[in-house]
């Protein structure tokens, strides 16, 4: 394959991405377009970054062989990136480290990020008490509702949550909302986003902040298993720790990259959260990608029982690794998640969080088709604790 | 020429500047969007902002996001919108109707399917807030190929070098947003609105306006003494917002008739370019 080297200057993955935003944000976003472009080469910069993955995250993550989840399955060998083990429990902080340590750079006091199902308003919290800034986020009025332990842990960490109460008052709406208060405060503020969406240099920058799985991923493999997977398998809501894992498998042509969505009550159900399996092309949230959208191009509501999963877009990215094949993209239903995660406590000891159970179902479907000495590699992004009550709650039990 | 700059000629030779107001097409209900549109020709307008509505308005502040969620249970979308502009010119032959509202509606109807609707339905220009002109170009000339303006915003922190970019694309005349916010916000400098005029103008040959943040008579007239038109939004979709269906069109257009007798009288300001 040719090299990679995608975005473009304009942020282009081929139609995909760009910077759709209006003229109030343009100076902020070539601000922050700057700022990442001096410090991404800044090798004092590199090292602090480096520093705090290993001496606050708790990095490098291990690899870990799920011998009795491969016996279960019978076929494949499924190996997992245990980014569940980091400092706050899942691969968010990777990329808010990195974008809090830009802020501080770039002398903005006050960060702001929008959260789904919290993990990544956590993170941000987390960092910004960990540098001393202020903290505001943004969270659908819906999401408080199902998540309030997060919502707690984030007051406990400083940071304020601001309930968001305009359309459906769930992620993309709390990402609405922080694109005003950055449009509005852009001056000693600094947007923290969670995802590889967002107008350009968001993709990029948070892909490159996470794509330290993918390159741990490809030393350990190798210590562990003596070569790399046949397949790479990882949940894509947003996207982050997908492209955090596939980003440095992309030129690595005989390793396949295989995003999971969220199948919710099942595509034909229309309750479901898997865009690029079932959207079109179109542009939210300041980039070009596939949406979940009527034919009027308003964009729909979706659902999955992971609510880092339940958003209508996905990162441009992505898009552009389905159009062109490098990366294929399947769905799993809520129920099918809901059995993964059961099977990896029982046969692992490990408590998944919802959205990696969605990559590990897909495993546990395609293992079995494949030989024993074949290697599956999976994404098992976040643990599940903050998934307690949703859990219990399917399975009609309350604490 | 075009209905928009005949429009900007007419009122640069009676020495008058621009009353523009927005609503959102299909708000408080389909029905009521045409009689609207005549009350705000009534009251004094000179061009009319529609609003398309959209499920995540990003640069809309609450009072227009109220609005785009009240049209959008009644499930208007861009084509609905575009039949409520050929129902408002059988009627106004003279009125330019500008559509204002965001990329998605247009990229799911495409570009050249919009850009022929738009041209028999009436549409004078379109601003889409979420194509900055990077992103702008195709859709800029399928509607320059119809005879419809593009028209672009300009902000606060728009540098003197991108102005020139944004000339090339821009027609009929400009939106400088007046603060850094979003729309219906509440702290419009008008000092710095009258320092950043100028600058545009000598780069930019189109009529100015200015818009985000204008809430009543006397900043209107204020305005008007520097620019080419005032645009009101916000505090015209709250007169919406808060009057019942049976007054609500007689409210419009009164209180578009204060906005434009403050604005008459404020007549010294430079005329246009």
């Amino acid at each position: 394959m040719r090299m990679y080297d995608l975005p473009d200057e304009h942020g282009h993955f081929g139609p995909y991405g760009g910077v759709f935003v209006a003229e109030t944000l343009i100076h902020a976003l070539g601000e922050l377009k700057a700022a990442y472009a001096r410090y991404r080469e800044d090798p004092e910069f590199q090292a602090e970054l480096a520093y705090e993955l290993k001496h606050y995250v708790g990095r490098p993550s291990p690899v870990y062989h799920a011998k009795r989840w491969s016996q279960r399955f019978g076929g494949a060998q499924v190996y997992l990136k245990r980014e569940d083990l980091n400092h706050t429990g899942a691969h968010k902080i990777n990329n808010t480290v990195g974008q809090a340590l830009l802020a501080r750079r770039m002398g903005k006091p006050r960060v702001i990020a929008e959260t789904g199902a919290g993990q990544h308003g956590v993170a941000a919290a987390t960092v910004a008490a960990r540098y001393g800034m202020e903290c505001v986020v943004y969270m659908g009025s819906e999401d408080m509702k199902r998540q309030a332990a997060n919502v707690y842990r984030m007051k406990l960490l400083g940071a304020a949550v601001v309930p968001v109460e305009s359309g459906s008052k769930t992620l993309k709406d709390a990402l609405n909302e922080a694109m005003r208060d950055w449009v509005t405060n852009v001056e000693n503020t600094f947007y923290i986003i969670g995802t590889v969406a967002g107008p350009h240099p968001y993709p990029m920058m948070v892909r490159d902040f996470q794509s330290v799985i993918g390159r741990e991923a490809k030393e350990q493999m190798i210590e562990l298993a003596g070569r790399q997977p046949d397949a790479v398998i990882a949940c894509v809501g947003g996207g982050s720790n997908a492209m955090g894992i596939f980003y440095p498998y992309i030129p690595d042509e005989n390793v396949r990259l295989i995003g999971v969505e969220a199948a919710g009550y099942g595509l034909e159900s229309g309750k479901h959260a898997a865009t690029l399996c079932t959207g079109r092309a179109g542009v939210l949230h300041g980039n070009r990608t596939y949406l979940l959208q009527d034919e009027n191009g308003q964009i729909v509501e979706t659902h999955s029982i992971s609510a880092g999963l339940d958003y209508p877009g996905v990162g441009p990215e992505h898009a552009w690794l389905k159009d062109s094949g490098r990366a294929e993209y399947a769905a799993v239903t809520d129920d099918e998640a809901l059995r993964a995660f059961n099977d990896l406590c029982r046969l692992e000891g490990i408590i998944p969080a919802l959205e990696s159970a969605h990559a590990l179902a897909y495993s546990a479907k395609i293992a079995p088709r494949m030989r024993p000495d074949q290697i599956l590699l999976v994404n098992l992004s976040g643990r599940g604790d903050k998934d307690m009550h949703t859990v219990a709650e399917k399975m009609g039990i309350s604490f | 020429m075009s209905r928009i700059a005949a429009t900007f000629e007419r009122l640069r030779q009676r020495g008058r500047k621009a009353l523009i107001p927005f609503i959102t097409a299909g708000d408080p209900q389909p029905a009521l969007t045409v009689p609207l549109m005549r009350a705000l020709v009534r009251g004094g307008a000179d061009v009319i902002e529609l609003g398309v509505p959209f499920s995540d308005p990003m640069a809309d502040g609450p009072t227009i996001q109220r609005s785009s969620e009240r049209a959008l249970r009644h499930g208007v979308g861009l084509k609905d919108v575009l039949a409520l502009v050929a129902e408002f010119r059988r009627g106004d032959e003279a009125t330019p109707v500008v559509l204002m509202g965001y990329a998605n509606p247009v990229e799911a109807m495409g570009y050249q399917r919009f850009a022929g609707l738009a041209q028999a339905s009436g549409v004078d220009g379109v601003l889409v807030v979420d194509y900055p002109p990077e992103e702008a170009g195709p859709l800029a000339r399928e509607l320059e190929d119809r005879g419809i303006d593009a028209i672009f915003l300009l902000s606060p922190t728009t540098t003197q070098n991108r102005i020139r970019e944004v000339a090339r694309l821009a027609r009929g005349y400009i939106y400088y947003v007046s603060l850094k916010g979003v729309t219906g916000a509440s702290h419009l400098d008008l000092k710095e609105v009258a320092a950043r005029i100028p600058q545009i103008r000598s780069r930019i040959r189109l009529p100015i306006g200015v818009g985000f943040g204008i809430r009543d008579a006397a900043t209107a007239k204020a305005i008007a003494a520097f620019a080419d038109a005032v645009v009101i939004g916000s505090r015209l979709v709250q007169e919406i917002e808060t009057s019942s269906a049976e007054q609500v069109v007689d409210n419009v257009s009164r209180f578009l008739s204060g906005v434009r007798e403050a604005m008459d009288g404020a007549q010294g300001g430079r005329s246009i370019a």
